[in-house]
């Protein structure tokens, strides 16, 4: 429901007359569910700055909040949004914050209560709804990239691909293996190999409880991959339970190179790097 | 978008040579960068677009590429139509088949690129030419 | 049509792609590189694909007949530099580069050429002898 223009006129000339009572009212009500998380000054500039977005966009004559003329008032919305839900607010704080403003005007609407008043109040409730709303979809938003942000960060913190030896990285995995992170694992690797020019890499995976064939194919397909860029990957590390699953689900891992524990597969490479240097050895047939 | 590319308008290539074979690589290329699919994806879409695009080329006689970067309200993502009026494809599942082959090559063209894209139409009849659409969605 | 240069070095023939080849200018490639090899008398044949960013069937397949003809012509290939993205994709695509020997840079790979020429009596079946491929 959209306000007339005479509707958001008359609010707007209400709403700057009456500035100081509707400003006080509204940040009482938000600092009373907000208990001192927030320094009453910082409250206050932000209620103002609302309040000066709202003033100016029914000025200019906004029938609802989609409006040209709202445009500077979705901004300081959402930068108010934004702002909660970095600091750790709730979305039902945060919307309260914006709903709170009807209360503050019904208390300078007062005791005259006419029905062109009442009529007035209902739009422009519809107005606060909106921009309740629209509080609550940005404080969504930002709560969604905070946590693909976090998830990314946990991400890189858990896949390190660290050099072992002169031309010998390895990957030590550790916890659950979901495809997602499988493939981003594995093309890190292949990153590294090419990045420190290693032809060796052993992937680990002592710390993996589970697989499924879809963690097993990706693994497979690194291998292969790195085969095709002229490296050798050794798996070390397989749990019985994997081995089992492995064979269980068909999969084959043909002429891969699988070693018990991290320490016997850079034992391997040494070796094949040593016999490498001073007798031919086809890296094929390892 | 730095590149440019008109998200929602396509970009059409005729396909008539080996250099345009090139072009829709290029073309392809130029429109994933744009709606951020990631490097392998990226790789995987222009590999897929280049081996449709010389079936077009190779088996149809030649055809047209439509390039459109697309949005399906969660994410972005790129499609891509490949349309000839050749002969057509008669059986379809052994056209799908990896190795089988009319032309002399890999016979990997079709059953592969249809591996690296996650969506993959293709409608075709004897004499009624070929037309393959490829989708690929941003992560 | 583009050409892609073939550099001698030494007794190794190096070819560095460093342009979109259209399929024309890869059989262009395949035919000049027999006759360098015949030419030069070069034992190694370096193909630096550090440039490309991708690798399809057609390239793929000139790639392993390029492998065929040289290993035809005693001389050993190695395709190095390709990047993380085209290996996952050929994976993917199907394409396993048969025959094909890969390093990761130039340098290893002219290890490898040197490695294999040091001792190439030791164990002349390290690969099977390919069918001669007629060039298309």
């Amino acid at each position: 429901m959209a306000l007339s223009a005479d509707e958001s006129g008359r609010l707007g000339e209400l709403l700057t007359s009456r500035a100081e009572v509707v400003t006080q009212r509204w940040t009482e009500i938000i600092a009373g569910q907000l208990r001192g998380r927030l320094s009453q000054a910082e409250l206050v500039r932000q209620v103002q700055e609302l309040h000066r977005a709202l003033v100016d966009a029914l000025s200019k004559g906004a029938v609802d909040l989609t409006a040209e003329e709202a445009t500077e008032l979705r901004a300081v919305l959402a930068e108010f949004s934004r702002g909660q839900a970095r600091q750790g607010f709730s979305a039902t704080e945060t919307a309260t914050g914006v709903f709170a403003l009807k209360e503050a005007l019904l208390s300078v609407l007062g005791t005259d209560q006419d029905a062109a008043m009442l009529r007035d109040y209902v739009s422009f409730s519809a107005l606060v709804d909106q921009m309740g709303l629209f509080t609550f979809e940005t404080f969504v938003r930002t709560r969604e990239s905070l946590i693909a942000d976090q998830a990314e960060q946990l991400l890189e913190l858990s896949t390190p691909v660290v050099k072992l030896w002169e031309g010998v990285v390895a990957v030590p995995l550790v916890g659950t293996l979901d495809s997602a992170r499988a493939q981003v694992v594995m093309e890190r690797l292949l990153q590294t190999l090419v990045d420190t020019g290693s032809p060796y890499a052993i992937i680990d995976i002592t710390g993996v409880p589970a697989v499924d064939t879809q963690v097993a194919q990706h693994i497979l397909k690194t291998v292969v991959a790195a085969r095709l860029m002229g490296a050798d990957c050794i798996i070390s590390g397989i749990r019985p339970q994997i081995a089992q699953t492995i064979v269980a689900l068909g999969i084959e891992f043909g002429d891969i190179a699988t070693k018990a524990s991290l320490a016997d597969a850079l034992r391997h490479v040494l070796r094949l790097t040593g016999v490498e240097t001073s007798r031919r050895q086809s890296r094929r047939e390892a | 978008m730095t590149s440019g590319v008109d998200l929602g308008r396509p970009q059409a290539q005729t396909v008539g040579s080996d250099e345009d074979v090139v072009r829709v690589r290029q073309m392809v290329r130029t429109v994933a960068v744009a709606v951020r699919l990631s490097l392998v994806d990226q790789t995987k879409v222009v590999t897929a677009a280049s081996e449709l695009a010389r079936n077009t080329l190779v088996y149809g006689g030649g055809g047209t590429v439509e390039v459109t970067a697309i949005d399906n309200g969660r994410r972005p993502g790129i499609r891509i139509v490949f349309a000839d009026s050749g002969p057509g494809i008669a059986d379809l599942e052994l056209a799908l088949t990896d190795g089988y082959t009319t032309g002399g090559g890999l016979g990997l063209g079709l059953s592969g690129a249809r591996r690296l894209v996650d969506e993959f139409d293709i409608q075709t009849a004897p004499g009624q030419g070929t037309r393959i659409t490829i989708t690929k969605w941003s992560r | 049509m583009e050409r892609v240069p073939i550099l001698k070095i030494g007794d190794i023939l190096l070819v560095s792609i460093q342009v979109d080849m259209s399929d024309q200018t890869a059989v262009a490639l395949q035919e000049d590189l027999a006759e360098r090899i015949v030419a030069t008398g070069c034992h190694g044949v370096i193909i630096d694909i550090t440039a490309l960013d991708i690798v399809d069937s057609f390239v793929g397949r000139m790639l392993s007949t390029i492998a065929s003809i040289s290993r035809v012509l005693d001389a050993e290939t190695v395709v190095v530099g390709m990047r993380p993205a085209v290996a996952i994709t050929l994976v993917e695509l199907g394409l396993s580069l048969n025959g094909i020997r890969t390093a990761l840079n130039v340098e290893r790979g002219m290890e490898l050429i040197a490695i294999d020429r040091a001792d190439d009596h030791d164990d002349p079946d390290d690969d099977p002898v390919p069918e001669p491929t007629a060039s298309p």
